[in-house]
């Protein structure tokens, strides 16, 4: 106790401030935003609030750059700055910025008062690089619950909708049973191990024996994070989550939490070296990627369409989880986290699209509103073709790498009935993406959709995601190369290595 | 003079011109005149690049020429490596030959969305020609799917009636047959940790790769349906006639003279290439599926009341023939097998066109629908028996020399496959005469066809060098089968115990 005690007195250097700079700039423009909110003009201001958010994460993004070259653990061992962490952190900061962008037009057009919106996005960032930096399992929660409450008011933003009321609530009811799930796992993981330090306990278990305590907390934590990322069985939430909720929220929510979820599961899968995961992760990557397939070729929203497609792809992503021995671990987790960066660039920029697109009150997110879009807005319609692309898996497009990479790592650890599974299910999902392809291109519009110009704003965002799917897809070479130093960064060390790095301090209480 | 410098370049230029072209062309403001006049110049450009292969080429040497070998992705190994030999070389310059002749058969017919039009069709031919030029596994993956989009939405936008069908099953067919290859390559790079196509062929060949023994069918298997698809060999060919019935005509010109021929290839290149043993075990039920395309797609073909859907058909069958000779493992066979591919895609290519000059003036290729066109449209008559002609195989022209050559080497594999086979050439003879006299022989039978023009001058600038290649390539054959020899000898020297024992029987 005293131990605790002395810890908790320990007083913060600078540099532990340093090291949660995006945390803290992230949350000090939410502060701002929220503050400024009642102040402004109604109508007008909106658009300020927004671009202060937008600063916001570009600022949070260079004191991530200033964050990165001090890299080490901070606050009594709860943070720690890595090369996996900038990679992650990095990655949700720049998604926020680009949905923040097409936003500004959502948001006018669908006449939300949106100050909160965009300091809600930012403390939601929050949560989510906390998650990833984090490597202390209490911590992980804090920053799992910091992140959802947000997403999940974000949900309901389209208040005088129904569904989006809906929407709101059933992520709500079932994310906050999902973080339970994850809170019982951290404390029968302490209950075994005598620590929630993701360090220690991977120790332990090395030098141990694994009791049935650890498995039983291992799935505990697997189920939480499974609701959070959508992989099947615990993913039946996100159609009518995503077809209710705002469109760019969509675009959020779809790919920055899950992304911080990934990062978390890495850590646990991955750092934990955690034991009897292999069955279960080929079993709910398998489900994950061909369960979709079912649901997906009926559907006629775009929206619920692309939910379904979210999920297929994190069953892809799961492959690269089920590595087992040192050297393929590395593979994996690089592959995973190139996997999230191109996932993230090709679906944010799909649903800024589909977000223009859907015009005020969401009239328009049924396929067949997509009809002649090649003809009467080329420009835009070829947008979301690369997008659609990518997510199919064609050459030049950051999805075929991430596939490749995730395939290619599977198949070097012998997984090739799951490497089957997967390259015979993303042909078949080709298909659906293929569908709105096919009625933008090969069919006369029957109605008449209204198309506005793209403004400022969308176009900003519409650029740098297609730079970013085209640049994952032509040179994929020094994302993957960071993604592979932040897999040693991220392995636990051999033990002749790990006795020469410091001893994390024990933090357990005896 | 010499033009050394310039080689380890020319396929890069080759490739990537009509790429150029196209994303020139977005810039390009929308005035169709221009657009069709650039993309004609673009075309004949890679044309010209591409006559420096053949000129050039080494003949006598067997292994890759002009190679290009850089590093483009650290991890994995994945090598911007290109090269050709022999049996590409026609390849690429049948492509580049093809193409312009596209955009000349174009020239009226797409009057909507002109700039699209040409921008999908010189990237569509960036990526035939890549398909060729590649030896990087990784490489030939990323142009052989390339090929896919351009192609679909050439059909999708551009075609007939019921064309979202036919592309959507084009695309959907391909897509998750070439996916089983993909499989196949990842497993090669995980045991072998290259992407390199002489690399892995090496490895193999010295037994260097772990677990091959076990893997080598299922791997053999995984390349074959890709390319089968392709072929497309029966009972694959489902996806072909509807692709071929509402693509416009330069798609189905593509289609038929280059895409098809990409499996082909494939099954010479890396079928034969990677696994010659399991080739040797597999090419039973192999031959015998190609027999039954031969017979069938020509059955099939003499009944078509539609006149692309009948070419479409004698597609199948004449690329059975191009299996048959891969897959005797004779030196004759496989010569014979390269130069149907060149011959059926200049002829094929020239019908396809001929169909859709007449489409263009009438609307439909129903065969009834005609009848004594030879009357009002003479040269139009003139230049179809030509190419129908070469199509049928009559000697001096190109299409005898590929089927005599994989007769004969069928003949020295089995006399039972070459008889089976022979009976193709009568059937085609069949089909294609029975068609021609529908549509042109005896009166006018439709009194709308006597107002129909002959062919305008553009139409005959794409099809006129059709026929003249058809000629050149009959009566003058060595010209290909020089460089196609000794590659062809490359190819089967891990069949050479093979090809003596059929020798000494």
């Amino acid at each position: 106790m005293t131990l605790l005690l002395a810890q908790m007195q320990a007083i913060p250097q600078s540099v532990d401030y340093v090291r949660i700079l995006p945390e803290l700039v992230l949350s000090i423009f939410g502060i701002l935003v929220m503050v400024l909110d009642p102040l402004v003009d109604e109508e007008k201001s909106q658009k300020t609030l927004g671009y202060i958010g937008f600063i916001g994460t570009i600022a949070a993004l260079l004191s991530t750059w200033y964050m990165a070259q001090s890299p080490g653990l901070a606050f009594s061992n709860i943070v720690r700055v890595d090369s996996f962490s900038i990679f992650f952190t990095c990655l949700v900061i720049a998604i926020a910025a680009v949905v923040i962008l097409s936003s500004f037009e959502y948001m006018a057009v669908q006449r939300i008062r949106a100050g909160e919106y965009y300091a809600l996005i930012l403390f939601s960032v929050v949560g989510m690089v906390l998650m990833a930096s984090a490597v202390e399992l209490v911590m992980i929660f804090i920053g799992l619950e910091i992140s959802s409450i947000s997403t999940y008011i974000l949900a309901g933003f389209r208040r005088h909708e129904a569904s989006s009321s809906e929407s709101s609530l059933k992520y709500f009811l079932l994310g906050s049973f999902a973080t339970a799930f994850f809170l019982y796992g951290v404390a029968l993981m302490f209950g075994a191990t005598g620590s929630t330090n993701i360090d220690i306990i991977s120790q332990k278990l090395q030098s141990g024996s694994v009791g049935l305590l650890v498995y039983a907390a291992m799935a505990m934590m697997f189920v939480g994070l499974g609701f959070k990322v959508a992989i099947a069985p615990f993913h039946i939430w996100t159609p009518d989550v995503y077809e209710g909720a705002p469109a760019p929220v969509v675009g959020f929510m779809s790919t920055a939490p899950k992304a911080a979820a990934f990062a978390v599961l890495l850590r646990v899968v991955f750092a934990i070296n955690a034991p009897g995961r292999f069955w279960f992760l080929w079993v709910a990557a398998a489900l994950s990627m061909a369960l979709r397939n079912a649901g997906a070729l009926v559907q006629s929203n775009v929206k619920r369409l692309l939910a379904y497609s979210s999920k297929a792809h994190a069953g892809y992503l799961l492959v690269a989880f089920a590595m087992t021995t040192q050297e393929n671990s590395a593979t994996g987790i690089s592959a995973a986290m190139f996997y999230t960066a191109a996932y993230a660039a090709m679906n944010v920029g799909a649903f800024a699209v589909v977000s223009h697109f859907a015009n005020s009150g969401e009239r328009f997110v049924n396929l067949e509103d997509y009809e002649g879009l090649g003809r009467s807005s080329p420009l835009l319609a070829a947008t979301l073709t690369i997008f659609l692309l990518s997510l199919i898996g064609i050459p030049i497009t950051g999805g075929f790498f991430a596939k490749f990479y995730v395939f290619s790592a599977a198949l070097r650890a012998d997984l090739v009935w799951l490497t089957l599974i997967g390259v015979v299910n993303s042909a078949i999902g080709a298909y659906y993406y293929l569908r709105i392809i096919v009625v933008m291109y090969m069919r006369e519009s029957r109605k008449q959709v209204p198309v506005t110009p793209v403004p400022f704003g969308l176009a900003t965002a519409l650029a740098v995601s297609i730079f970013a799917t085209l640049y994952l897809g032509i040179l994929p070479n020094r994302i993957l190369q960071l993604a592979q130093h932040s897999a040693q960064d991220l392995l636990p060390q051999p033990p002749a290595a790990a006795a020469q790095m410091p001893q994390p301090a024990p933090t357990s209480v005896h | 003079m010499n033009t050394d410098h310039l080689s380890p370049y020319i396929l890069t230029l080759v490739t990537f011109v009509p790429l150029a072209g196209a994303l020139l062309l977005v810039l390009l403001p929308r005035r169709d005149r221009d657009i069709r006049i650039f993309s004609l110049v673009v075309s004949l450009l890679a044309f010209g690049l591409s006559l420096h292969l053949p000129v050039h080429l080494h003949r006598g040497q067997p292994g890759f020429q002009f190679e290009i070998d850089k590093p483009w992705i650290s991890s994995p190994n994945i090598h911007y490596h290109m090269g050709t030999d022999g049996i590409s070389v026609w390849l690429i310059v049948l492509t580049t030959f093809l193409t312009p002749l596209c955009v000349l058969i174009s020239w009226k017919s797409v009057r909507d969305r002109v700039k699209e039009f040409f921008i999908l069709l010189l990237i569509l031919e960036t990526a035939l020609i890549g398909v060729f030029t590649s030896l990087d596994l990784f490489l030939f993956y990323f142009f052989w799917e390339a090929t896919l989009i351009p192609m679909a939405l050439l059909i999708g936008v551009f075609g007939h009636e019921r064309k979202v069908y036919a592309a959507v099953k084009f695309f959907m067919y391909t897509m998750i047959a070439s996916v089983f290859m993909l499989a196949a390559i990842l497993w090669l790079y995980a045991q072998t940790h290259s992407f390199d196509f002489v690399t892995i062929r090496d490895a193999i060949a010295n037994h260097q790769v772990a677990n091959f023994p076990a893997a080598a069918q299922w791997l053999f298997l995984g390349f074959f349906i890709a390319f089968a698809v392709k072929v497309p060999l029966f009972p694959f060919h489902t996806w072909l006639p509807d692709a071929h019935v509402e693509a416009p005509t330069a798609g189905s010109v593509l289609l038929a003279g280059v895409l098809l021929k990409m499996g082909t290839y494939g099954m010479l290149r890396f079928n034969l290439g990677l696994f010659p043993d399991q080739a040797r075990s597999n090419a039973p039920w192999i031959i015998a599926l190609a027999l039954i395309g031969i017979i069938y797609g020509a059955l099939v073909a003499m009944v078509q009341p539609n006149m692309k859907k009948l070419i479409a058909y004698s597609s199948v069958s004449h690329l059975g023939f191009v299996v048959l000779g891969i897959f005797s493992f004779t030196t004759a066979g496989l010569n014979g097998a390269m130069f149907v591919m060149l011959a059926h895609g200049v002829s094929t290519g020239g019908l396809f066109m001929l169909a859709g000059v007449l489409h263009e003036r009438r609307h439909t290729y129903e065969i009834s629908e005609f009848g004594g066109l030879a009357s009002p449209m003479p040269v139009y008559a003139a230049s179809f028996l030509f190419i129908v002609l070469a199509s049928v195989g009559l000697p001096l022209l190109n299409g005898f020399v590929g089927e005599f050559l994989v007769l004969s080497g069928a003949f020295q594999a089995k006399p039972l496959y070459g008889t089976l086979a022979a009976t193709g050439v009568i059937w085609s003879a069949c089909y294609l005469l029975w068609m021609f006299q529908r549509v042109f022989y005896g009166k006018v039978t439709h009194p709308v066809n006597n107002s129909v023009s002959d062919l305008l001058g553009f139409e005959k600038a794409a099809i006129w060098p059709c026929a003249v290649a058809a000629l050149v390539m009959g009566v003058a054959p060595i010209m290909w089968l020089a460089a196609i020899d000794p590659a062809v000898q490359a190819a089967l020297t891990p069949f050479a115990q093979v090809v003596s024992k059929v020798v000494v029987q």
